[in-house]
């Protein structure tokens, strides 16, 4: 469960529905990813699993993956988080357009 | 039940691309709450940056059943929201609440008050990124001592904020709340603990969560977490449980020094001068005095 893209946007007037901005919760319409100049880059060889920047990502777009990470980069913004969360290195800030 | 971890708490978001700046504490406060009390908590959020990130119609960024409040009557609808769940006979739910500090020491210590007065089955969280952020920074209550705020300018004869920073914890505690604990987002596995504790506990639960803001703090956005920890490191944010009538530290002050790093690194702190810094420690020694003397030991 996580909010998810949505193609269309909602048709907020229904009979369910009162006539005002109540409506299906994790309805997005709009990704972040052009809020970032920097992306984190992962080096899974020295990924060790340990998870300390899923656990503190405030956009929740790091994910476990088997036993490593992956980055969701349509909702990263580039905060920079993860890579100083990161004991091991494995967690590079790179510019997004070099 | 067992201490929630990066393992094995669940793969779900249900706070997730939402408007946040980039490295917002407070968003990666609602964020690790929610994951914790998965997808049968209804939050309710004041006005403040957490609704305002949260709720951009259409994109709505909660999984989970989400409202907004008034500003003043989080706790309010709080307890119309778990009126109205139990009299549907819904089962296993938890109604959160998340505010700002002027949204729980200022506008909403009323409703807050009442709430804890009832001991309506709930718990409030107060992410406490120290001023009226959302509105672009002006002083609340929980501001602390020196800080730079658009309400209170530093210039030469004052400095910044000239009152301390409420201490809404013990406040709380004072009401004989079941259970009551700060946090921070600099240690998130001691924060997750405390959320997962006050789900089991019945009755009115409040935690006190830390959360820089990168941008009202003068703060890069990949410091938040480092800065968050300073803050405990260097005494001034204490973590700690209350409940039973007893204190008890969870994890205390590493090391005094760092005060200084602390203050120096911030914009909003740097017009203080040296006996402005030698002031604010003097200030924690005398909690710390206090502390060690009344609180149960780590
Ligand atoms: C009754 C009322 N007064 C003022 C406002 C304007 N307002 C909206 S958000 C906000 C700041 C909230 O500060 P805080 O509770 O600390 O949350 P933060 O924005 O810092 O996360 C203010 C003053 C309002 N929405 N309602
Ligand atoms: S202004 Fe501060 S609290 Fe508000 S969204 Fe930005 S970083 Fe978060
Ligand atoms: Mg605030």
């Amino acid at each position: 469960m996580k909010p998810h893209l949505r193609t269309c946007i909602p048709e907020w007037r229904s009979d369910s529905l009162p006539d005002n901005t109540a409506y299906e919760a994790g309805f997005l319409v709009t990704k972040n990813s052009g809020w970032r100049d920097i992306r984190p880059v992962i080096d899974t060889k020295k990924c060790t699993g340990c998870l300390q920047c899923y656990l503190y990502c405030p956009d929740g777009t790091i994910a476990r993956c088997g036993n490593k990470v992956s980055v969701d980069y349509d909702f990263c913004k580039g905060c920079g988080i993860c890579a100083k969360m990161c004991r091991h290195d494995a967690l590079r800030m790179e510019a997004e357009r070099r | 039940m067992t201490r929630p971890t990066a393992r094995n708490i669940t793969e779900d978001e249900y706070f997730f691309g939402h408007k946040a700046c980039a490295g917002c504490g407070g968003s990666l406060a609602v964020r690790m709450a929610l994951k914790v009390l998965g997808s049968r908590a209804v939050a309710v959020l004041p006005a403040g940056c957490m609704s305002a990130v949260g709720f951009n119609f259409p994109q709505l960024c909660f999984a989970n059943n989400a409202m907004i409040s008034t500003f003043a009557g989080t706790a309010s609808m709080m307890t119309g929201v778990e009126a109205g769940l139990r009299a549907r006979g819904e089962k296993d739910y938890q109604v959160v609440g998340f505010a700002g500090d002027g949204g729980t020491a200022d506008i909403g210590i009323q409703a807050l008050s009442g709430a804890i007065d009832r001991n309506d089955n709930m718990i409030y969280i107060c992410y406490d990124n120290e001023a009226y952020m959302n509105t672009g920074t002006q002083k609340s209550s929980l501001t602390p001592f020196g800080a730079y705020t658009t309400t209170t300018p530093a210039g030469v004869k004052i400095r910044g904020n000239i009152r301390e920073k409420k201490n809404m914890f013990e406040i709380v505690a004072a009401h004989g709340i079941p259970y009551a604990a700060t946090a921070s987002i600099g240690y998130v596995d001691d924060y997750m603990a405390k959320v997962r504790k006050a789900s089991e506990v019945k009755g009115m639960k409040y935690i006190h969560v830390l959360a820089p803001c990168p941008t009202g703090w003068g703060i890069r956005p990949d410091e938040t977490v480092e800065y968050a920890r300073m803050a405990t490191d260097c005494g001034l944010w204490p973590l700690a449980e209350y409940g039973c009538g007893e204190y008890s530290l969870t994890r205390s002050m590493k090391d005094p020094g760092l005060l200084r790093a602390y203050i120096r690194g911030q914009k909003r702190f740097r017009h203080l001068r040296d006996p402005d810094i030698e002031y604010i420690e003097s200030k924690r020694d005398a909690r710390w005095e206090h502390i060690n003397r009344s609180w149960k030991a780590p």
